[in-house]
């Protein structure tokens, strides 16, 4: 029993080094990206203001459909603003800490996946800090300037719980995107062309929770909720801090569940990804 | 000996799916590697080659942890490359000649400065092997290009430079002269030379240009079908393949075909004429013969071409059932 608790320990100690030594990895190498970033200033400037602008578009097509109707499924304005930011600072932290995953199916037919394996350094930092694309900070900074104006503009009587579940709702809502990148990375390893699968559920997860749930059919909504966990990335505890109710009439605590949700796909995804990379070990391909 | 690599009973079995018909699917297990048993000791430099879908590259991924074998057993440097693959990278050094190891859109010196942060070189150790590798290889001028605008001889000088920067015990390059021109082939031989000799890094090579076994490996390992068909010195790859050398003859005159005991006419033009005779038997009696028989004005031996001596080992294999790489 000793015997077995110790090894256990020394497991979970060897899991610490191992991520500890994956983050500095991936920070050496997304730092080597931005300082050669950086060496064309001026064409970063441009590529991240262009990367802002586009996404700017986008909020702007959300505010013509209010120019043609105050409420949309019961919700102003404002409070679609404050959906549409969380889901898309939540999507723009994912994209920028490992968007570059979408680049594994290319490693992998390419074979310069094996140049990550002989490096002594977890492979899943190699392949999230390659080619790290500071202009991804330009669709982080719409959705943060959207959802800071929504903020102080819906009408909400602030309390200590609904503020301190605002950073929990973004950091738990990126924690699911890229944990859904992360699957969808995992899926490249046998199928090259599952990117286009993983960008629906990215993008397009973060095109359905720009919107409230009111306005799109139950059933998509359910599918949203316990199947792929999109509704837990800014619905479920934005609805509570907007002081709606719940579209799926589910009890009141589960507007707190974002967390836990976001562990258990993340859990998933670390399990994913481990068996796509076994795979790959041993067939090569 | 110490043996730094050693592999025994190793296998590896992929399944290949193919279409039979319009929906069923045929499974196949194919046999990459089958039964494979070797060592290689500290500080020597090994050839190894063979066909297309031998096994070379499969064997070399499975040495460096990238492929898990499916059975046998294998260490380099006492330590199973496939389970402990991080802690082995530190202590291997890998150029694979088809694609960079290097940072594609970052100049060399930034990709040098990462792989020293990322294996955690101690900066004295790095500024000494870098010097050396710029120097011997040609690389001062290179420094500040991104990988990606290098040409590919300098692009492989950079890449086993990379490979070096750690001091790996073992080196594995694979085809590291594949496509280089004949100057640059010369300096990587002999910085490979140099290091090998210098430093007693273990080397291990893949390669299709015989040239470079010829002038690097005092020893041999040929691979077919997954199997070690030969391993051994050079000179005994002959033998084994049974080659033949060639006496080309100049007489006075044009002649027939002549006809003397140990060789044979193999080709005739005007007063010339080509003699072949097993590559194991001296020539010595065969010139004496000639010389008090006919009138010689010049001679000269011809050594077998060891691609001859391979192809002739590789004979009657079949195609059917290879896999790349």
């Amino acid at each position: 029993m000793a015997d077995a608790g110790r090894l256990a320990g020394f497991e979970r100690r060897g899991r610490t080094a191992v991520a500890i030594d994956g983050l500095r990895a991936y920070l050496l190498i997304a730092g080597m990206w931005i300082r050669s970033t950086m060496v064309y200033r001026t064409s970063f400037v441009l590529m991240a203001v262009g990367n802002f602008a586009m996404t700017a578009l986008d909020f702007a097509a959300v505010a013509i459909i209010f120019g043609h109707t105050r409420v949309l499924g019961g919700f102003t304005l404002t409070e679609t603003a404050f959906l549409y930011g969380s889901s898309g600072v939540a999507l723009g932290l994912a994209d920028l800490v490992v968007g570059n995953l979408d680049q594994l199916g290319r490693r992998v037919r390419d074979g310069t996946m094996d140049t990550l394996l002989v490096r002594p350094v977890p492979v899943y930092a190699q392949a999230t800090a390659d080619r790290f694309a500071l202009r991804r900070l330009g669709r982080l900074t719409q959705a943060a300037v959207v959802l800071g104006w929504s903020m102080t503009r819906i009408d909400v009587a602030w309390t200590a719980v609904d503020v301190l579940l605002v950073p929990v709702m973004l950091v738990s809502g990126a924690a699911i995107f890229a944990a859904v990148y992360t699957i969808g990375a995992a899926f490249q390893f046998w199928a090259n062309d599952a990117a286009e699968v993983q960008n629906s559920f990215t993008y397009g997860g973060n095109a359905l929770t720009q919107y409230p749930p009111t306005v799109f059919a139950k059933d998509l909504v359910r599918g949203a909720t316990f199947v792929v966990p999109l509704a837990f990335v800014n619905w479920m505890p934005a609805l509570h801090i907007l002081g709606r109710g719940n579209p799926l009439r589910l009890p009141g605590w589960v507007d707190f569940c974002s967390p836990l949700v976001a562990l258990a796909t993340c859990a998933l995804a670390g399990f994913a990804w481990r068996t796509g990379l076994r795979s790959y070990r041993s067939t090569g391909s | 000996m110490d043996a730094l690599i050693q592999l025994d009973g190793v296998r590896k079995e992929f399944e290949v799916r193919r279409r039979a018909g319009l929906l069923r699917r045929e499974r196949r297990t194919v046999r990459a590697v089958d039964g494979l048993s070797f060592e290689v000791a500290r500080g020597e430099m090994v050839g190894y080659i063979g066909p297309n879908g031998a096994g070379k590259s499969t064997t070399i991924k499975m040495l460096t942890g990238i492929l898990v074998p499916s059975g046998g057993r294998l260490s380099v440097a006492g330590v199973d490359p496939s389970r402990e693959r991080t802690r082995l990278a530190r202590r291997i050094g890998v150029v694979f000649g088809q694609r960079t190891t290097l940072w594609w859109d970052l100049p060399l010196r930034d990709s040098y400065e990462l792989v020293r942060r990322i294996y955690r070189i101690a900066r004295d150790r790095y500024t000494a092997n870098l010097e050396a590798c710029v120097e011997l290889l040609d690389l001062a001028e290179l420094l500040d290009v991104p990988v990606r605008q290098l040409s590919l001889g300098q692009r492989m000088r950079a890449d086993i430079a990379a490979a070096l920067l750690h001091d790996p015990e073992v080196l594995y390059l694979d085809e590291p002269t594949i496509g280089l021109d004949v100057v640059s082939k010369a300096k990587v031989r002999e910085f490979l030379r140099q290091v090998n000799t210098e430093r007693a890094t273990t080397v291990l090579l893949t390669t299709h240009d015989l040239t470079d076994i010829e002038q690097l490996c005092r020893r041999v390992m040929v691979i077919d079908h997954g199997r070690l068909v030969y391993d051994g010195g050079l000179d005994g790859l002959h033998a084994v393949g049974e080659s033949e050398r060639t006496l080309v003859v100049d007489f006075e005159r044009e002649l027939p075909p002549v006809n003397i005991d140990g060789a044979r006419a193999v080709r005739t033009e005007g007063p010339r004429q080509w003699l072949a005779f097993p590559a194991a038997a001296s020539a010595a009696p065969l010139v004496a013969e000639l010389a008090a028989r006919y009138p010689l004005v010049d001679l000269s031996i011809r050594e077998p071409a060891i691609e001859d001596v391979i192809a002739r080992m590789y004979g009657g294999r079949d195609e059917a059932s290879r896999l790349p790489g």
